[in-house]
């Protein structure tokens, strides 16, 4: 142990940091990496439960890659699948019980797709390509990196295809009366499925202007 | 390397420990589910009602408001209690388990059903809870029927886990709003039901039209199990409602 706190770096290094930061744009499981789209689809038509779902999945991503990073050294490397699988699985029972008991009306929302948490592939890839192999505490903040940058884009998503689609912002009417009056109507395509998948491509484009090292070079 | 033995006892263990945790969160969080199933109810009972605004936070004050009277029927469409007074939670109506209750119709059994009263801008209006299964689990909801015990004034529907964007469409106001001004009985008195068609009404012969409504395209099976739910259902509480009318 001591010869541990010798050589341990402050956690806020620049390189922790780094964990953090670069998930959220460089490396975005969703625009860049391309993972966990489905559920970006499904549950982005209104902001509160992309909300909720951002929140369980930040959860369950930070205190599964904590916990897989603490049994590292212990867990066979035969089934570490199934154990990475089996604490995915637990805390996301766990987080679906615990949305049944405080928010009902959104995990009514949420459906099976709080359930689906655990096929998420950014979850699973987290945990075998980055908490088998570091420690807990980079592992808590890569959880925390690519939840944010996974929840970030299924807001920014969920805020315009709800203002567009519906002219609310959870819930609350923003879009003013006199505007629907001089002929303004909301895009019902908005709320389908398939505009999400559209507003996904235009957030790559933006992403992409502003950070050109994302851009292929041929 | 890690022996096979190892292997067993850390799986073991490991199952051991997720187990107790889940056991032990669902049995601490019971009590704050089960109160919101049963504020859901009470939502789903006024909402077939046609009564606006109904939220979670303002069910239960709704619900005491506009319920007048909870009645149990048995079998043969008698009466076994009629609650009026009190807490409309408390009437023995609300606590009946539809799923037991049907299981038991099933198996030729006697059996108690619920009836709710509800009396809105002077109409009383009676509704009948159903259930029943869809392609992936159990369905739900309220049928509210006019005084005449024949017009549908509204419904609502709910699911445990229906395909979303497909069967799971059957909750939404383009599904439910369908319902509304049918009839459960024909001029001649004789038992309809509503049938989900598939492919739609409009080739349906015109004076089966009151008795339809459209299938959701790609939610056959949901919508399937919603047919048979309202018959199965409505048939249960065919001695009353032949009785009252």
């Amino acid at each position: 142990m001591s010869a541990e706190i010798k050589e341990r770096e402050p956690l806020f290094s620049a390189k922790n940091m780094r964990l953090i930061k670069n998930p959220i744009n460089l490396n975005n499981p969703i625009t860049v990496q391309v993972l966990g789209i489905c559920s970006a689809l499904a549950v982005t038509a209104k902001l509160m439960p992309a909300i909720v779902l951002s929140i369980s999945v930040i959860v369950v991503m930070a205190v599964s890659n904590v916990v897989i990073s603490l049994l590292r050294d212990g867990i066979p490397p035969r089934i570490r699948i199934i154990v990475q699988l089996v604490v995915i699985a637990s805390l996301v029972i766990l987080v679906d019980q615990v949305l049944k008991a405080f928010v009902y009306d959104v995990s009514k929302q949420l459906s099976v797709f709080v359930g689906l948490i655990i096929t998420n592939c950014i979850i699973m890839g987290r945990l075998e390509a980055f908490a088998m192999s570091n420690k807990p505490w980079p592992a808590f903040l890569d959880g925390i990196g690519n939840a944010l940058g996974y929840g970030i884009i299924l807001i920014i998503i969920a805020f315009l295809r709800e203002l567009l689609g519906s002219g609310t912002v959870l819930d609350i009417q923003v879009i003013p009366q006199w505007f629907y009056d001089f002929g303004y109507q909301n895009n019902g395509l908005m709320i389908l499925p398939p505009m999400a998948l559209i507003t996904v491509g235009v957030i790559i484009w933006v992403q992409r202007y502003y950070s050109r090292e994302l851009i292929e070079k041929n | 390397m890690y022996s096979n033995a190892y292997i067993f006892r850390y799986s073991a263990i490991m199952v051991i420990i997720a187990a107790a945790l889940l056991s032990t969160a669902a049995m601490l969080l019971k009590p704050f589910q089960e109160r919101n199933v049963a504020i859901d109810k009470m939502g789903g009972i006024l909402a077939s009602a046609q009564i606006p605004d109904v939220n979670t936070s303002n069910a239960i004050k709704l619900f005491n408001e506009y319920v007048k009277e909870e009645i149990v029927i048995n079998q043969d469409g008698d009466v076994v209690e009629a609650y009026k007074v009190g807490n409309m939670e408390d009437g023995k109506a609300f606590k009946i388990d539809m799923k037991k209750e049907l299981y038991k119709k099933s198996k030729g059994e006697p059996f108690e059903l619920p009836l709710y009263v509800i009396e809105k801008n002077g109409t009383k209006l009676f509704i009948i809870p159903v259930r029943g299964v869809g392609l992936w689990g159990p369905l739900w909801g309220n049928i509210a029927l006019n005084e005449d015990l024949n017009t549908i004034v509204g419904v609502t529907f709910d699911h445990k886990g229906e395909t979303p964007g497909l069967g799971a469409e059957i909750t939404t106001d383009f599904f439910t709003d369908k319902f509304v001004g049918k009839k459960i009985f024909d001029d001649n008195n004789q038992f309809k039901s509503i049938s989900v068609v598939k492919g739609g009404i409009d080739k349906l012969p015109k004076e089966l039209k009151d008795f339809a409504v459209d299938a959701i395209s790609g939610g056959t099976i949901t919508c399937n199990g919603v047919n048979d739910m309202l018959e199965d259902v409505l048939e249960s509480y065919l001695p009353y409602l032949q009785k009252n009318r």
